[in-house]
């Protein structure tokens, strides 16, 4: 059965959707992930979208759940490289992934995953 | 049913019925303002008088969409749209065809003699056959015409949603006219794409342009926010006068989340220090 690779980067995780998602898919995927965060103790995760090029309302709120997730599960979500039609489709879909952290490129979500974990961390030292 | 009589009467007299016509258009021609040449008038003439007796001769019925009249259809595609491209009013394109019936019938008349029954089956057959041609005409100077909108729409559409660089990361969209869902689209799509080519961090909307935002408006604005923020860029509303400010909040409009400026000035120097910021702790 086909799987969402899940890459672990040092603190990071790593997640690159290159398959357009079917609902089985992305529920195995909230599974593996959330048991991921969990196992490695991770601060950030980065759910890289780029290759999605098609989204339906179940995927969309998908999406979102997993975002939501990882954040409850103490790890800093963003989702990066989402497509202009992709965006345009939720956007159409009512879905506005409020709370969801978001950036351009990999490149970019790794380097606003840094500040928000540096930002933290300056936080515990300052108390 | 081939058409002897009119194929016959238009080899024997065709010279004389365009030398009538051409004398008729000369004379209508006066209004035209020299938009067409007589010269040009009169060579249009032969060639559609030439042009019918071939296809008279040849066709079984006055059904014009038969391959006998695909010449002279042609013809009157090519002299339809140029009638358009010259600003010809579609009255008087079509009273190019059937201005040629006067001259037509008058043969016809001669032709027949005192034959009332044959004359009145003619000159019928000849209305029909013309008639469909003169419709014809005017289909295609309608088409024609419609194309020229639909261009000029298309064209309009393009020219009034430029995504301007500003500065490095920051990307500006002036836009100019009413919005409505057909335009907010295309400058949505524009300007995701835009952001996605320049990888830029802060898009700026600037709405002086915009005479009126009603929710409707407001909703479209808010969605291309929302899809830019999905993208993971910024987007800066500016140019909000104060007329629109008093309307979106008397509409209720919830723009709670969203940055806006009442110039793009103010717009430019925030993004400047957001994106300064970025750069400097990265």
């Amino acid at each position: 059965m086909e799987k969402i690779p899940i890459l672990r980067m040092g603190e990071f995780l790593l997640v690159t959707i290159q398959i357009d998602m079917h609902d089985q898919l992305a529920l195995k995927l909230q599974d593996d992930l959330s048991n991921a965060i969990q196992k490695n103790a991770t601060k950030g995760v980065l759910i890289d979208i780029s290759s999605l090029e098609m989204v339906d309302s179940f995927i969309g709120r998908m999406v979102a759940d997993i975002s939501g997730m990882g954040r409850i599960l103490g790890a800093e979500t963003i989702l990066v490289g989402m497509q202009p039609a992709v965006a345009i489709t939720l956007v159409e879909l009512g879905l506005s992934l409020p709370g969801v952290a978001t950036a351009l490129n990999v490149e970019r979500g790794m380097a606003l995953l840094r500040r928000k974990i540096d930002a933290d961390g300056a936080d515990v030292v300052a108390h | 049913m081939a058409d002897a009589t009119m194929s016959n009467v238009l080899k024997k007299s065709g010279k004389e019925i365009q030398a009538n016509w051409s004398r008729d258009l000369a004379a209508a021609q006066a209004s035209s303002k020299g938009r067409i040449s007589a010269a040009e008038l009169e060579q249009q003439a032969a060639e559609f008088i030439k042009l019918l007796t071939v296809a008279s001769e040849h066709a079984k019925s006055s059904d014009i969409s038969a391959p006998e009249f695909k010449a002279i259809r042609e013809f009157l595609e090519g002299v339809s749209r140029s009638r358009v491209a010259q600003g010809f009013s579609s009255e008087e394109t079509a009273s190019f065809i059937f201005s040629v019936k006067k001259p037509f019938f008058a043969a016809l008349r001669t032709d027949a003699g005192k034959d009332a029954d044959a004359l009145a089956d003619q000159v019928w057959r000849a209305t029909e056959l013309l008639d469909a041609l003169g419709l014809h005409t005017i289909k295609v100077y309608q088409k024609s015409r419609e194309d020229v909108i639909n261009r000029q729409q298309r064209e309009m559409l393009e020219l009034s949603t430029p995504v301007v660089k500003l500065w490095d990361g920051i990307l500006a969209l002036p836009m100019i006219g009413t919005l409505d869902s057909a335009r907010t689209q295309v400058v949505m799509e524009n300007l995701l794409q835009k952001v996605v080519e320049t990888g830029a961090q802060i898009a700026i909307l600037d709405i002086t342009g915009v005479p009126t935002v009603d929710t409707l408006v407001a909703q479209h604005l808010l969605k291309t926010v929302t899809a830019l923020r999905l993208m993971g860029a910024e987007c800066i509303i500016s140019g909000v006068r104060p007329q629109i400010a008093q309307t979106i909040v008397h509409l209720g409009v919830d723009l709670q989340g969203v940055t806006t400026k009442a110039n793009l000035a103010d717009a430019l120097a925030l993004a400047l220090k957001r994106t300064g910021s970025t750069s400097l702790r990265s």
